[in-house]
Formats: C-alpha cells, structure tokens, sequence
C-alpha cells in the first residue's frame, strides 16, 4: 500500500504550479498547502478559499430502487422527506452502528442520487453499496463517477457572490444544503451549497475537462487556493468530524453526538443498534476543549486525564487560528464531559491545562 | 531562500552567529521555516541551561507537526528570545533577525569552525 502509485487528481497540475506542497492523503498526492495554513484559514474566515476535494468518492445511484437503497444505507431520511434538490448529512452504519463513514446524499431527480464518500473510504462505501443492490435492491445502477466529475469547494463569506460571478450561481434560490444542476463553463455540473469549514459557500462539481479552468477562474475571482491543512484546522475549528479519527466503525453516532443526523424512528442498517444506544445512554461521549494557553498542541492519541487519572484520549487537536489557542476533540466519560470541566491532556510528558468547552468551537455570525 | 553570509549553519538548519562580546546567536533557517511552515509554538531551554552542539535544545511546533531543534554551539545559554515565546510567527516572518531563539556563551568559540559556510549550507538545501 505505502508503495503503491499516487493516484492524482484532475487539478495536479494546477497545485504543482502554485508551488504547494504535495503530500500523500487517502492514495492521492494532494496540496497540503499554498502560501501557508494560517493565512489560507484567514482567507476562508473573512473572504474565500477554494479546496480541491476531487479526491472524495462520488458515485451516483440511479434508477427504481435507488431512494430505497440510500434510505437503508445512510441514516438521515432519504426517502419521502427529502424532495428532488435537497441535500443530506449523515452515516452509513454497519449492522452494530458502527460508523463506516460519514455521507452527503444529494438528490438529483425522482431516481437519481449523488453520494460523496471520503476519499479514504470510498472504496468500502462502493462495495457496501454493491452488496446492498445484489441483495435486497436491485433496480439500482451504481456508477463510480470519482474520475468523470471533479470537486471544488468554495467557503467563506465571499463564496457565494464569487459562484453567481463565475459559475451562475443563485445563492436565494440554492439555500444551504440544496443542490442545483447547471452548467458551469459550458459543461454539466452540480452545485451544492455544502461544505466543510464552518462558513457559507458551495461545493461545486463539474465535468473534469473543465475542472483546470474553473479553478483558475474562481482563483482570479478572489478564492485563494487552500490545502488540507486548512481544510483540518477549519473544520475542526467548526466541531465538522473527521472519519477515521474522530469516528469509526468502533463508536456509534449516539457516542459521537451526533443524534440529530438520525432519524432513530426509521428502518436502516444499523438502526436496532443505534437506537438501543440513544435509549440506554452512552458511557463515553465526544467532548471539545481549549487550552488555557498557547502552548505545545495536543494531538490525535494523546491522553486525556481527570485529576490526574487517564479516562481518554485526543481524537482530534490543533492550534486554532480564530481562538489564538490549541484546541481538541475527545472521547470521554459522560460525567466528565460537561463544558467547565478542568481536564488536563498528556503532551509528551507534560501535562497541559484544559476545560472542557461547548462545541462548536467557531460560530459563523449570520 | 536567504542564506546570509555572517554565520555558519549546521545540517539540523540551525544558524550561528558571533557577536562583537564573543556571544553566539542561535536561530533557525529561512529553509527550515519554510518546510516548517507556520510556527504556533516553541520550547526554548532557560537562562543558565547547558546546550551542546547537535544535541537537542528545545523544539518547535508548526499547525501540522512537532520538530526537534538542535544547538549548533555548546555552552551556556545567556538570554532566551521571549518575544518568540509569545510571538511565534516571528519564526517564519524574521527567522534571521528577530526570529532568534537563544543566545549562548560558548565553550570553545573555534567549534563554530565545525560548522557549514553560506556557501556549504546553500549547497545542501539545492
């Protein structure tokens, strides 16, 4: 695996001539980041930043069966509730309701559907998918569309006026998680106003013959090129989970907080599972908290300790550009995870002061 | 990327500089902060601490990852950069002049010999 070729994605060429650093993410060489992690997270937070997320799964389900499938594999309500260009955040959970990743479904037509899985699990996601149309929904046409379709997401303040001027975009009408199909430099594409950073924008998927061009000109618009490192501080800074960190197949959505992306009274994989875990209550919960100063940043698998006890551990942790502090994601008891709380987090040997904080930690202002 | 002809380097990216009172400044590169990428906190040793050459002094710690720093002199340390303590972008904004991180009385002032010329470190970063 660690030796295997680097996929790339159809905006290479155009990371390696802004001179980003390139390194290697989910089998992709992909730009960590451009003219620095700090000033790419101030330009998303008071202006406009572009990311290229080409590299996450987008599959489209077509076809009769299509609703009835998504509605078994993902969590939120797909089905009757969701009309024709709306969008939906939630899980696609295994039996025991252990998240095998987390999903947007946008829906295209009356039996036509779009899910974009994270890179990382894409592979997986296909082949749940896969075994999901053989047994129980076959009139469904699964279609792997990752190379025929790229991904840019444009976020912050600005991303909306920057998407009317170059790509047509009617953010009135487009409301946050809807989805629109348009054209887009002369070529289909779907515009989504979703995203991953906290702040407003949309996440635009266009053919990829016009991905290099499109890119260019939201770039000469004012969107500055952003990489994953900001793409990790911002949305962590938004309390936006990252699968295979902050969740996996081990916890359920109750343990990660993130019930109100269930519809527990609904039928879907998982579902016994998850809902015994809401009725029961979890022992251990996703917590967020801040240092009391600047100082070394806890990191993923640093140890989280009670007076002086380890009870957990960093699933997630940085320095946050917006609170000029380091700040983290972790699971925890449930009596020691109410916001004050003093916890102290193991960096190294050194044990630093914390308290516990509500989440999110950053909160646009509307 | 700067590399200024008044000091000498090591191969951990580390600058030395002799003073006019024979004290040596110690910093990191203009390379190093630049693969470093943007500093948000740095561990220095105190005033009176002993640091020795290629040995660790402290560490520094961009958004993405912890790097070790290295003495490219040893001695005593004379006075710490406090402003970098509190300011750690100063690491990428002025890694040569107001980024310094300690100042040290060395041992032996010819150990700086040891170390790379402009010209060396230059070629070691091609």
């Amino acid at each position: 695996m660690a030796d295997a070729p680097l996929h790339t994605t159809v905006l290479h060429d155009n990371h390696v001539s802004l001179s980003a650093r390139m390194v290697p993410f989910a089998g992709y060489d992909m730009p960590v980041q451009y003219a620095g992690v700090l000033a790419e997270a101030r330009a998303v937070r008071t202006a406009a930043g572009i990311f290229d997320v080409s590299h996450m799964g987008r599959f489209a389900v077509d076809g009769p069966d299509a609703r009835a499938l998504l509605d078994w594999v993902h969590t939120a309500d797909v089905g009757e509730a969701m009309p024709v260009g709306r969008a939906r955040y939630g899980f696609l959970c295994n039996e025991s309701g252990g998240i095998i990743d987390d999903a947007i479904v946008y829906r295209l037509g009356e039996e036509r559907f779009m899910i974009v899985a994270n890179a990382a699990n894409a592979e997986k996601v296909f082949a749940w998918l896969e075994r999901w149309l053989a047994e129980r929904f076959p009139g469904t046409t699964l279609t792997d569309r990752t190379a025929a379709i790229a991904m840019i997401a444009l976020q912050g303040p600005d991303a909306t006026s920057i998407a009317r001027q170059v790509a047509g975009f009617d953010s009135d009408t487009v409301r946050p998680f809807n989805v629109v199909e348009t054209e887009v430099m002369g070529a289909p594409a779907l515009i989504a106003r979703t995203g991953y950073t906290g702040e407003d924008g949309v996440e635009i998927m266009p053919a990829s013959e016009t991905a290099s061009t499109l890119w260019r000109a939201l770039m000469n618009a004012g969107a500055a090129p952003c990489g994953l490192g900001a793409r990790d501080a911002l949305r962590l800074e938004a309390a936006l989970l990252l699968h295979g960190s902050d969740m996996d197949e081990t916890v359920n959505p109750i343990e990660a907080g993130l019930e109100r992306f269930v519809r527990l009274e609904r039928d879907f994989c998982g579902a016994d599972a998850v809902r015994a875990a809401a009725e029961r209550g979890t022992v251990r919960v996703l917590a967020g908290f801040r240092t009391a100063e600047r100082g070394p940043a806890p990191r993923a698998h640093h140890p989280i300790l009670v007076k002086g006890v380890a009870v957990g551990e960093v699933t997630s942790g940085s320095y946050s550009p917006h609170l000029d502090t380091n700040i983290g994601l972790g699971y925890l008891p449930r009596e020691a995870s109410e916001p004050g709380n003093p916890i102290s987090v193991d960096v190294r040997g050194r044990q630093i002061p914390a308290q516990i904080v509500a989440l999110p930690f950053y909160k646009r202002s509307r | 990327m700067s590399v200024p002809e008044d000091r000498r380097y090591s191969k951990e990216h580390e600058w030395a500089l002799t003073e006019p009172d024979g004290l040596v400044l110690v910093g990191i590169t203009d390379f190093a902060q630049h693969e470093l990428g943007d500093v948000v906190y740095v561990e220095l040793p105190k005033p009176g601490d002993r640091v020795t050459q290629h040995a660790q002094m402290g560490e520094v710690e961009s958004v993405k990852a912890v790097s070790e720093l290295y003495s490219p002199v040893s001695g005593e340390v004379a006075a710490v950069n406090e402003d970098v303590k509190n300011t750690p972008e100063l690491l990428n904004e002025s890694p040569h002049e107001k980024g310094w991180l300690v100042r040290v009385k060395p041992d032996d002032p010819a150990e700086l010999d040891s170390l790379l010329d402009a010209a060396a470190y230059a070629a070691l970063i091609e």
